[in-house]
């Protein structure tokens, strides 16, 4: 490993999935006060501050740098929705690398489940003002987050013959998983029976096909593989991280079955010389069940269409050979508007070995895949133990 | 083809406040008119409306739309808190690609949402939203 090598060497949560006592920057602070205690960094080592969020209020990275009394050289406040935190761990890690800064803080906090007081996102980010741009051609239809997903899920169905069971069985895997995670917010196991008896939301998508809305932040830190050395843990390597985007609004989805991880995934693989069957964990964006099924094709781990009977084998649970979303993912778990800090974070345990009775036996390659607005900016990390 | 164009039926949907090349749009299309845009450059079609052909980078120009389409794919909203919406559970939102290969979203009304397929044939009308503005909608041309 070379002394600039890219490493993340602290992770820190905040209280979740309900946190009524934080506030939006109160998950950011609470967060980032245990990611630095989790590596022994003192706060004033840090030298670059990225951050995204989508609450109202100071959260931009100039206004959060100012807040949190960070002096950085090296700012970055990139916005790509839930997989913002995969494409701040691509800038971040080019930015140690190249020596533009020593030491970055990523943060994130919401208390989107406190604010809301509801737990599904049926009613849009739209608010009450006028729509202009490219709202002018869908605000009027009521399409709700979840029916854009469903668009997705239905082309899937009718292209491929993908089933709700085959969907619902990565529910079922990620809720056994949220069994073992005590903060998580559903914990009592489901079946697929009981993924198709909950009510349908947006054809073909049911209320358990859905992420949860909870409270939740958290927060990890990165430095050099040299600087790594005198900390507290052993350090996770950023083996390699790539982004791309197809389209932001659902109506621009050039191919409603495919998304820009199928280019981004393979290129991050490529970067950090694996192989997909080299992964032992993965982490994915699972804001809702077709949002894994399109990444696991994306993502080569089997063909274009195959996803539903990939899934069905049984791959992704426990003791498989793909085990997904070991802390009970967003489907379960802890979804407070933009998981994909979390994916890091988990990742990370997973590498540490600190996933309790999650944990994947010798994991060694975990892969974290965030996809932001409708499956439109995917950012793909491959993160590997020393 | 000309849409027809519904008019004095209200409108309680979220207020549109297209700017210019907006708004050239919607009053076309409360003319009975469905516009896309074709690049006089290079050919490229592309929808929404934008100031720039994303394909060359040129300029863009308006062309006229036959109003035919088939459903790319569908979802039936069950749930959604918002007004109007919510009082008009269950109903289909669509992505029809048009015969001039252009894909637009919409309600697809006139057909129970349990007969939704992909791959039916829709055609375009138009509501009038303001004074001389409509806004197309989608239906059954089978």
């Amino acid at each position: 490993m070379g002394a600039r090598d890219p490493v993340i060497v602290g992770i820190g949560l905040s209280d979740a999935p309900r946190a009524p006592h934080l506030d939006s920057i109160g998950h950011h602070v609470q967060a980032i006060q245990r990611a630095l205690a989790d590596c022994g960094l003192e706060k004033r080592a840090i030298d670059g501050y990225l951050c995204a969020g989508m609450e109202a209020g100071p959260v931009e990275a100039v206004s959060m740098a100012e807040y949190l009394g960070i002096d950085h050289r090296y700012i970055d406040g990139t916005m790509t929705g839930g997989s913002s935190f995969e494409f701040h761990v691509q800038h971040a890690a080019a930015a140690i690398r190249d020596g533009l800064c020593d030491t970055v803080l990523v943060s994130y906090g919401s208390d989107f489940l406190s604010r809301r007081g509801r737990t599904l996102g049926t009613g849009g980010f739209r608010g009450l003002g006028k729509v202009t741009g490219a709202d002018l051609y869908a605000a009027p239809y009521g399409l709700p987050i979840v029916g854009g997903y469903a668009l997705v899920a239905q082309r899937h169905m009718h292209e491929f013959g993908t089933t709700s069971e085959q969907l619902a069985e990565i529910a079922v895997g990620v809720r056994e998983f949220a069994g073992m995670n005590p903060n998580a917010m559903y914990r009592d196991p489901i079946s697929v029976a009981d993924v198709l008896a909950s009510r349908v939301i947006a054809d073909p998508l049911h209320l358990l096909d859905c992420c949860i809305v909870s409270d939740g932040g958290g927060a990890f830190l990165m430095t050099t593989a040299e600087r790594a050395r005198d900390l507290r843990k052993a350090a996770v390597r950023v083996l390699g991280a790539a982004g791309a985007q197809t389209h932001w609004n659902i109506s621009q989805m050039p191919d409603y079955t495919t998304s820009a991880g199928a280019a981004c995934i393979p290129e991050a693989f490529a970067r950090a010389g694996v192989l997909p069957s080299d992964v032992d964990a993965i982490q994915f964006y699972d804001s809702f069940t077709i949002t894994v099924l399109v990444l696991l094709e994306d993502a080569g781990f089997c063909k274009k269409g195959d996803g539903g009977a990939f899934v069905a084998q049984g791959h992704l649970r426990r003791g498989g050979r793909l085990p997904l979303n070991t802390d009970g993912g967003g489907l379960s778990a802890c979804h407070s508007g933009m998981r994909g800090l979390f994916l890091i974070a988990e990742a990370v345990r997973q590498l540490r070995g600190e996933a309790g009775a999650a944990q994947v036996p010798d994991a060694k390659i975990a892969l974290a895949v965030g996809s932001g607005g409708w499956l439109s900016c995917i950012g793909a990390v491959v993160l590997g133990s020393e | 083809m000309a849409m027809e164009v519904v008019h004095g039926r209200g409108w309680d949907r979220p207020q549109l406040a297209p700017g210019a090349l907006d708004r050239a749009f919607f009053e076309a299309a409360g003319r009975g008119e469905l516009l896309y845009q074709r690049c006089p450059a290079c050919g490229h079609r592309q929808f929404y409306p934008r100031q720039l052909c994303t394909a060359c980078g040129g300029d863009t120009a308006w062309a006229t739309a036959s109003g035919r389409g088939v459903v790319h794919t569908f979802t039936i909203v069950r749930q959604n808190g918002q007004a109007p919406f919510k009082d008009e559970l269950p109903y289909a939102v669509a992505m029809v690609e048009l015969e001039e290969g252009v894909r637009m979203m919409g309600n697809v009304t006139g057909c129970p949402v349990g007969g939704m397929r992909i791959g039916m044939r829709v055609e375009a009308y138009a509501v009038e939203c303001e004074e001389g503005l409509a806004v197309p909608f989608w239906r059954p041309s089978e």
